[in-house]
């Protein structure tokens, strides 16, 4: 898969992602302060430098130091709550639409329930009866209850490569239903299922955030939410403390946009026809575009990775 | 010359109530053991169902279908993974029918593992040799090779199992004119020096001509006209097939192109 | 009759941010008024890269490096940066695309399709004149005029294929460019799509016709003169019955005799195919019969 001709926005939010990445791994070795150590009074002014960049909070600790290891904890929650959507969707998906019939029929249907209920409202009642909240238990809930969406993209696009031509050659071959699935189905969705996980971490980190600030969140962790849970209770915006709450709200907007931006470009990685390089954006998009022979259509987009070999002479006729 | 194969009375409907479609309607024949049998029609005529009815990849509405003298019409599981190893295809589309991100030596390899063991891997080795390639082909993507180069694997993926009957389902229609006889051509081989039954499907009575025993000729889901291949080429009987015959562009020979009438519209 | 249409080393390379592929490689074709011009080869020859350049649309990653178009004694050039009057396309030269059938809009009755090519030359042409030239034409040309109000998944193949030929060539162009009008269609609509395209020249609704296809058979029936095309040069080009029944370059010989016919001596003898890429074929030097 060649890098050329990717568009300035997936080297952007690759960027975000990677600074983001940065700060959550490395950032508690750089900062070197215990997040829940006091280093000052109440809502203390940022001072240069070092652990009072950002000033203090509610509780005289380092807004920087919570800061960084907030968001390790946020990209923690979303990483497993995003895998476990995605692992679940993945499955249901695959087995239904390739399956069809009536196991289909209840897959989908159990999908489309899952899909009615508002999720936040049962993530909140969930976690509101769980008896220990770590970010584990948030996780696996928050995985829990985000895998309907998947299953029902994954499913649309596995019955559709179902029809295809290779799939028959593989059962005339001797293989397995779970062979077929892994090595004749799967390999054509990755693409798709990349981009689903990419949206569904964004999506895990927006819901513990949410948790969080409603006072659900992990007991005994720092995440982003959490600070901004302290930082309301604790009058931050009232008092004009804007230290405490701006940085957390920042660094929350910073990944879930960065996150969304990589998912937008990341169909053009995939599928390099897509892709239109330096040469053709200078170009201004040519007027009058009907006056080209209306009969002209352009490139049908491909599903999933399947787009990815470019043969710019070949018309449905097969090369020799 | 025994017969292999017998379909009796199939009968294939899509869909339901008023919107029904009979893709195949009564259709009745044999394919002769060790010889090419060619069902020849255009599109929409049914032909590529009755492939795919054949292989058991989809179920018969009605009728019956008997491969050596055992009903075979309604196989699941274990006994249609056995009947696979007898029955085998190739398809049209030599680029579809490749999982692109499978190498040929994977592809292969699957039918290498039903066959097992030291045998399987002697096979492979045969069944590239029968279609003029060798081992080296087996690190290749799909990719890199060309349709004509694709197809042939596909016949040697066919033929690893040694099926009694290779069904090519337009297995050369989307080949260049000049690869398409080196296709024919193989197959030819194989029912010479294997004594393998082929049934050959095709829109093309030109290459129904160079490579067929015997021809069946297919219209709108109904067999028209069965027979020798001299005979039903060179001395038609039904209507169709004369038609289909006499339009058939002819290299040294124009066509006799009618006048086009106008239309009248009533005002 | 006079040279319609004059096509001189024309050379189209394809940009592919890797290797470039040279497709057309300094090809020069001459049409006669009333010509149809069979451009046959196979797939790679590059007869549709040729026929896309001849109509003017060509677009990256396609780029014509070099070559002029003589049309009516006007000459236009096509390399580089030469820039192709808007007005040319569709008007003077139009192209029926290799599987435009099936590429309309399965959402919209073909007589939408009439008025996009219709406004597209002349914005001012009103909706009722665009179907009234429609109508006309299409039952001079023996089909009924309620295809128009139909969509495209209720015409059968054959008609779709003729509708979509008659619109596009409803500006009148001088020069048609078909690729492959009648790979997709059974062996009797093809035979109706010949008789309608020859009497369309009768008609002169087009003065000549390039028709690109790699079935050879139907080129004898519908082209005056074949032009066979093998990696990106004419290798040979001729009347079609010498080319036929007597062709010089080896390459053509080989493609002649490997058109199957259902004729008693194909059931006894024995041909051998081509394999890929054979350079004593490509370094033969072409052919042209006047």
């Amino acid at each position: 898969m060649s890098l050329r001709g990717l568009p300035p926005r997936f080297w952007v939010s690759a960027t975000l992602v990677g600074f983001i990445v940065l700060v959550a791994v490395i950032g508690p070795f750089i900062v070197q302060t215990d997040p829940n150590a006091t280093v000052g009074g109440l809502y203390d002014r940022p001072r240069c430098c070092g652990a009072l960049l950002l000033g203090t909070d509610n509780e005289g600790q380092s807004v920087l130091a919570n800061l960084v290891y907030g968001t390790r904890t946020s990209l923690i929650v979303g990483l497993i709550a995003g895998a476990i959507a995605t692992v679940i969707g993945l499955l249901v998906g695959l087995v239904g639409g390739y399956r069809g019939g009536w196991i289909d029929d209840v897959l989908t249907a159990i999908t489309n329930v899952g899909l009615a209920i508002p999720a936040i409202v049962v993530i909140i009642l969930v976690s509101v009866s769980l008896p220990k909240r770590n970010i584990y238990t948030l996780a696996l809930v928050i995985g829990l209850t985000a895998w309907f969406w998947v299953a029902r993209a994954v499913r649309a696009q596995s019955s559709s490569v179902r029809t295809r031509e290779h799939i028959d050659v593989a059962r005339l071959s001797g293989a397995g239903f779970w062979s077929i699935l892994a090595r004749d189905v799967l390999p054509y969705l990755l693409s798709y299922v990349v981009m689903a996980f990419v949206l569904q971490v964004s999506g895990a980190i927006l819901f513990e955030s949410t948790l969080s600030m409603l006072g659900l969140g992990p007991g005994n962790a720092t995440s982003l939410g959490t600070m901004l849970y302290w930082a309301i209770a604790w009058g931050s915006v009232r008092t004009g403390a804007w230290w405490a709450f701006v940085p957390p709200t920042l660094m929350l907007t910073l990944i879930v946009f960065a996150l969304l931006l990589l998912q937008s470009s990341l169909n053009e990685v995939f599928n390099p026809r897509l892709r239109r390089g330096p040469a053709a954006r200078k170009k201004a998009v040519t007027p009058g575009a009907p006056s080209e022979a209306p009969l002209v259509v352009g490139e049908p987009t491909p599903v999933g990775a399947a787009g990815m070999l470019e043969t710019p002479t070949s018309t449905g006729r097969e090369q020799r | 010359m025994s017969a292999i194969f017998a379909a009796e009375h199939i009968t294939k409907t899509f869909g339901r109530g008023r919107r029904q479609v009979q893709a195949v309607k009564d259709v009745s024949f044999t394919l002769a053991e060790g010889q090419v049998t060619t069902i020849v029609g255009e599109s929409g005529s049914g032909k590529s169902t009755i492939a795919r009815l054949v292989l058991g990849l989809m179920p018969v509405t009605s009728g019956k279908m008997i491969f050596q003298g055992k009903d075979v019409t309604h196989l699941k599981g274990r006994a249609r993974a056995e009947y696979w190893r007898d029955v085998q295809a190739v398809f049209q589309d030599p680029f579809s029918s490749f999982n692109q991100f499978f190498t040929v030596g994977t592809l292969l390899s699957r039918s290498m593992r039903l066959v097992g063991g030291h045998v399987g891997r002697q096979r492979l080795a045969e069944s590239l040799g029968y279609v003029g390639m060798d081992l080296s082909v087996l690190g290749r993507y799909p990719h890199q090779l060309s349709g004509g180069q694709r197809q042939r694997v596909m016949i040697a993926r066919a033929l690893m199992m040694r099926p009694k009957l290779l069904i090519a389902d337009e297995a050369t229609s989307m080949l260049d004119a000049s690869l398409r006889v080196n296709i024919l051509n193989v197959l030819t081989d194989l029912r010479d020096e294997l004594g393998m039954t082929i049934l050959f499907i095709t829109h093309d009575i030109g290459q129904a001509c160079y490579l067929a025993d015997r021809v069946l000729v297919m219209e709108h889901g109904v067999m028209v006209e069965q027979g020798r291949t001299d005979q039903v080429i060179f001395n038609p009987q039904h209507e169709y097939t004369k038609r289909l015959l006499a339009d058939v562009p002819k290299l040294h020979e124009a066509l006799e192109l009618e006048e086009l009438h106008e239309i009248v519209e009533p005002s | 009759m006079g040279t319609l249409v004059d096509a001189r080393n024309i050379r189209g390379v394809y940009y592919t941010g890797g290797k470039d592929v040279v497709a057309v490689d300094d090809v020069s074709v001459k049409i006669e008024e009333g010509e149809v011009l069979g451009l046959a080869g196979e797939s790679g020859s590059g007869k549709t890269t040729l026929g896309s350049i001849i109509s003017l649309i060509a677009r990256p990653p396609l780029h014509v490096e070099q070559g002029s178009l003589e049309i009516d004694g006007k000459v236009q050039e096509l390399g580089g940066d030469a820039k192709v009057p808007r007005t040319w396309r569709g008007a003077v030269v139009s192209m029926l695309p290799q599987g435009a059938m099936n590429s309309i809009s399965p959402t919209k009755r073909i007589r939408h399709l009439v008025y996009d090519v219709m406004r597209s030359h002349d914005r001012k042409v009103s909706k009722d004149e665009a179907l009234d030239r429609a109508r006309e034409r299409i039952t001079t040309l023996g089909l009924p005029a309620r295809v128009l109000d139909a969509y495209p998944h209720q015409l059968s193949g054959g008609m779709k294929q003729r509708t979509v030929t008659i619109i596009s060539t409803l500006l009148n162009p001088r020069l048609l460019v078909a690729d492959e009008p009648t790979s997709a269609l059974d062996v009797s609509s093809q035979k109706i799509l010949i008789e309608m395209l020859l009497e369309m020249l009768e008609k002169k609704i087009m003065s000549g016709v390039i028709f690109i296809t790699h079935d050879l058979p139907v080129l004898r029936t519908v082209a005056t003169n074949i032009a066979v095309m093998y990696e990106g040069r004419v290798v040979e080009r001729g009347p079609t019955e010498r080319m036929v029944d007597d062709p010089q370059h080896p390459y053509t010989q080989a493609l002649m005799s490997s058109v199957l016919a259902p004729e008693p001596k194909y059931r006894k003898i024995r041909i051998e195919g081509m394999s890929s890429f054979d350079r004593s074929l490509f370094d033969a030097p072409a052919v042209i019969h006047r």
